[in-house]
């Protein structure tokens, strides 16, 4: 019901942000979606990508802080309203969000976010029938 | 068990009858230094003002900066053609500083050495090997006529070449050794690669490690490593060298002789003396010094006086670990804080590692301070978590040091990396 994604602190002056990014080109990783607020001393650079596995491990040998995490991500379909649909039953069931972000793949809208009760996250995810993506879907469709 | 059973075993009483002594004549002997007689001739003092162990806080300091001002030879009690050695310190800023010795000093300083060693188990049918640097260092010298005195077999090593160094300690037995603590490691470190395994290769048994702050979880490692027992050991060329304060076999404080130094532990901003068990700076007093006497030096040096008798029988006091130099202290918005301070906090947190920088900035008549601290692993993806770690290492500063810090995560590896003594205070401040 999860898929991988990588957590990446990033300092903020100038060369931090592309510093990563020129990692991930040499690993020839290729990234899905990606977000990074503007906050004052650092922030924390999140990504979905091919081989988040490998891709981590090669980001900490590399001396980068970064590590991964399982996010939920829920596909929509790509129409007016459907984001609003899918969080009101998550609001409904009491689920605050703590970050979130979407991306579209394959004609799907994809929503991505963590919350503070993952279980019950899931449970409600299960019960109300929605449609969602895993780690080896995702694989699949990158690598197309 | 001693090597000076009488004077090791002194209780409080006869120390402090033989100090009175020693400090009358150490301070008309005083009067032979050029520099110590002006001195004292302007503050209209001499030994007749010493009626009691007390009477001494009326005598004024002696300073790094009074033995730079005297360079080279200002500060001599005897004539030059007393003195058999000098020892110099290169200064970093201005003059490096001299300290003689007359033939009496070294065998004084011998002696302190040599019951330093005999304290920790060291014998005469012992192999001592000194991996300390000879020459200006006093590690060198001053640990090796101690080892002579005791009567040990010497191998005056030198520092560095790490292979012939396990090579000696293999082909000749060493069974005791004198070592910075980071050296101690990297011994280790070549043995592994040897094949050398300490414990079935080599009779090493006793080390001396100083020279270099650390923790006891170093010295345990080290006695973990080598198969050892590790005692720390004090001194400064100033004094003389090492053998100024020793570990006994308790490794609870070191004892700091006081048939040789008297010694005080004071606020290095009101000058006033701290109770024992509170941290302060060392000021020491020289009994036995001929060449270069010294009155209420102070050695800048941050430590406390364990209260209470030790175990071994012996009175003199016991000196806890150094916690750092009073010269690193930082004022900021009148209040005294030391960097030590703001480190043992942070070496609290798991998630920090180990380098951290604080920097003093001004702004129109602000006085603030940014600590960097670098994060050891990224161990969260929430930014909240982040910011509640900030907020707690804050808060747990403030109640520390009285001012609220700005800290600043960083990511590791980002702060500047020295080579040594890692530079820990950057003050932005114009303070002139």
């Amino acid at each position: 019901m999860t898929i991988h994604q990588i957590s990446i602190f990033i300092e903020n002056k100038s060369g931090t942000l592309i510093k990563v990014l020129r990692q991930l080109k040499e690993a020839k990783i290729q990234i899905v979606a990606s977000t990074i607020a503007d906050t004052t001393d650092y922030g924390i650079y999140r990504i979905i990508c091919s081989e988040p596995l490998r891709a981590v491990k090669m980001l900490q040998e590399s001396g980068i802080q970064a590590n991964i995490s399982d996010v939920f991500a829920l596909k929509l379909d790509n129409k007016p309203g459907c984001a609003a649909d899918a969080l009101e039953i998550i609001h409904n069931a009491g689920i605050s969000i703590s970050y979130l972000y979407s991306f579209l793949l394959d004609g799907r809208g994809i929503l991505i976010f963590r919350t503070n009760q993952p279980d019950l996250t899931k449970e409600t995810i299960l019960l109300n029938n929605m449609d969602y993506m895993e780690e080896d879907a995702l694989a699949k469709t990158i690598n197309i | 068990m001693y090597l000076h059973k009488e004077l090791e075993t002194m209780s409080r009483d006869e120390i402090n009858a033989y100090q009175l002594e020693k400090l009358k004549s150490t301070i008309t002997h005083c009067m032979n230094s050029p520099f110590y007689k002006k001195r004292f001739n302007q503050e209209k003092l001499s030994a007749d003002s010493i009626k009691s162990l007390d009477d001494l806080r009326r005598f004024p300091f002696t300073t790094k900066e009074d033995l730079r001002a005297t360079y080279p030879f200002g500060m001599a009690a005897v004539p030059l053609e007393k003195c058999i050695r000098l020892h110099s310190s290169s200064g970093t800023t201005g003059n490096p500083t001299v300290i003689l010795h007359t033939r009496n000093d070294i065998e004084a300083w011998a002696d302190a050495m040599a019951r330093c060693m005999y304290m920790v188990g060291m014998r005469p049918n012992d192999v001592f090997q000194n991996s300390s640097g000879y020459g200006m260092f006093t590690g060198g010298l001053g640990m090796q006529y101690g080892a002579e005195r005791l009567g040990m077999l010497t191998v005056p090593a030198g520092a560095g070449n790490t292979k012939r160094q396990i090579k000696f300690m293999k082909d000749f037995g060493t069974t005791c050794l004198h070592a910075i603590p980071s050296y101690a490691s990297r011994l280790y470190e070549v043995m592994k690669e040897e094949g050398i395994d300490p414990r079935r290769d080599l009779k090493l048994r006793v080390l001396a490690i100083g020279a270099e702050p650390h923790s006891d979880e170093q010295r345990h490692r080290i006695e973990d490593m080598l198969g050892v027992k590790a005692y720390n050991s004090f001194g400064m060329s100033e004094m003389c060298g090492p053998g100024v304060a020793f570990e006994c076999p308790e490794q609870n404080g070191m004892h700091i002789w006081e048939d040789y130094y008297i010694v005080e532990i004071i606020d290095p901003v009101t000058l006033e003396p701290v109770p024992d068990g509170e941290i302060g700076e060392m000021v020491l007093t020289t009994l036995k010094r001929e060449a270069m006497p010294m009155i209420r030096y102070r050695t800048r040096d941050l430590t406390r006086i364990l209260p209470g008798e030790c175990p071994c029988g012996r009175h003199h006091k016991r000196l806890a670990r150094m916690q750092g130099r009073s010269d690193d202290m930082i004022i900021l918005k009148g209040v005294n804080i030391f960097p030590i301070q703001i480190e043992q906090i942070l070496m609290r947190y798991k998630e920090l590692g180990s380098d951290y920088l604080i920097t003093l900035n001004r702004e129109d008549i602000n006085d603030s301070m940014t600590i960097e601290v670098e994060l050891n692993q990224l161990f969260t993806d929430d930014y909240g978590r982040l910011q509640s770690l900030t907020r707690d290492i804050t808060r747990e500063l403030k109640d520390e040091i009285l001012v609220t810090p700005y800290v600043k995560l960083v990511s590791k590896g980002s702060l500047p990396r020295t080579e040594g003594k890692a530079k820990r205070v950057v003050d932005n401040r114009i303070t002139h």
